[in-house]
């Protein structure tokens, strides 16, 4: 439990997506105008990287592995080349299924996210959760915990800096900083401000 | 449109990183050190090229509804290419970069310019874009990494330029610049050096600050 809850806390503060390891940073800058928007996304984050990272450890353990079609009869096969593409398609179906799910069974969430949902495909987060796990070798209960945290970690970060770019937006800032520049900026000192959580270990 | 204008437009004029913001996602990750960020550079921009070049081959015949699909496998293809070519020649580099190589896929340079140029053009014109575009991406990598690496560390491509004050040399790093926020800090100053010089690129202000009228709280 206490390893769980341990891996949790680390991605989502130590080893934030977005503020330590660049990803998902696209969308990240474009979305973040407003907080109800920058809420909405990082909720579809949270939910597509909690089923996708655990979906793609089962696919990776029991199909592409080095001799995880052992129990197919094929132990010496290895499809781990195979790993890119695979994932890219279970992410781009699982978001699609998603889709209609949400459209069919709970409407107000569908509305809520709205054209965030396909956008997250293209989302580097997503898949770079599922290339970590592949290559910190996590299981599969370690698989959904990571993906939990990371998308939770993933969405405080956007929110955050959607606050910060609400209120930035009524400041007087130099000429060619204005925008894109002075986002990167806020974004720089809010990572800053995240390295502080380094070294925290339960 | 001509060649020349394909491939330098995308390096000052609409720099994918500075005015498109397309591609930022994996990129800065890895320009801590400029050996590394070389080897990024020349994947996405070969990548980008054929991509461009394979998706405008096939553009009129794939189907509207499924054409990301098609661009998608298209360009995953790709990457494993470069990813086992990067695992058999430069197994050191590949290490180091590790997730990164895999996430050009979801690289928003490669998929954005497939989507709104190669599906559109020709496949050589589509390829001269994609390698420019590719170029826009690595002027700018370049330069993070050799200021990072240069400051952060004192050496360029692992070679000692500036000797470290604790080797006995005289240099002071600065061993913030290799840590992640630098990186954002430095692309933020990249962006304004090229608006302050590029006037046209500079965002319009939400709101306008008007004068302080009132004498009393001023």
């Amino acid at each position: 439990m206490e390893h769980y809850l341990s891996l949790f806390i680390r991605a989502i503060f130590t080893e934030n997506m977005a503020l330590m390891f660049f990803l998902g940073m696209c969308t990240f800058l474009a979305i973040s105008k407003k907080v109800e928007a920058a809420l909405g996304l990082g909720i579809a984050v949270i939910v597509v990287l909690t089923i996708t990272v655990p979906v793609n450890n089962l696919l990776y353990t029991y199909l592409l592995a080095d001799g995880a079609l052992a129990w197919a009869g094929l132990p010496e096969v290895d499809l781990s080349f195979l790993g890119l593409i695979s994932y890219i398609g279970v992410i781009a179906a699982l978001v699609q299924i998603l889709e209609m799910v949400l459209d069919k069974y709970v409407p107000a969430l569908y509305n809520a996210l709205g054209v965030f949902l396909p956008l997250i495909t293209v989302n580097c987060a997503i898949l770079g959760a599922s290339l970590f796990m592949v290559q910190r070798d996590y299981n599969l209960g370690e698989s959904v915990v990571f993906g939990a945290g990371s998308g939770v970690g993933w969405a405080l970060a956007i929110t955050a800096l959607a606050g910060i770019r609400e209120k930035m937006k009524y400041s007087d800032v130099p000429d060619g900083l204005r925008g894109l520049g002075i986002t990167f900026i806020t974004v720089g000192l809010m990572s800053l401000g995240f390295m502080s959580f380094g070294g925290i270990d339960l | 449109m001509k060649t020349k204008e394909l491939l330098f437009n995308p390096i000052f004029n609409d720099n994918p990183i500075a005015l498109q913001i397309l591609g930022i996602c994996s990129a800065l990750a890895v320009t801590s050190s400029l050996r590394v960020t070389l080897v990024m550079c020349v994947a996405l921009t070969l990548v980008t090229g054929f991509s461009n070049f394979f998706v405008a081959l096939v553009r009129n015949h794939i189907p509207n509804s499924i054409r990301i699909i098609v661009q998608m496998t298209i360009i995953a293809s790709l990457v494993i290419l470069v990813d086992e070519v990067l695992k058999a020649v430069a197994y050191d580099i590949s290490k180091e970069l590790s997730v990164f190589v895999g996430l050009i896929i979801t690289n928003c340079i490669v998929m954005g310019r497939a989507e709104a140029f190669a599906m559109k053009n020709p496949p050589l014109p589509s390829f001269i874009d994609g390698i420019g575009n590719g170029l826009g991406y690595s002027v700018i990598l370049i330069g993070l990494a050799v200021i990072r690496e240069l400051f952060g560390a004192g050496k360029l491509m692992g070679y000692e330029i500036l000797p470290l004050a604790t080797e006995g040399g005289w240099f002071v790093s600065n061993g913030l610049l290799l840590l992640p926020p630098s990186a954002f800090f430095l692309i933020g100053l990249f962006i304004w050096a090229i608006r302050a010089w590029k006037k046209d690129q500079v965002e319009e202000p939400d709101f306008k600050m008007s004068a302080n009228t009132v004498a009393k709280e001023a």
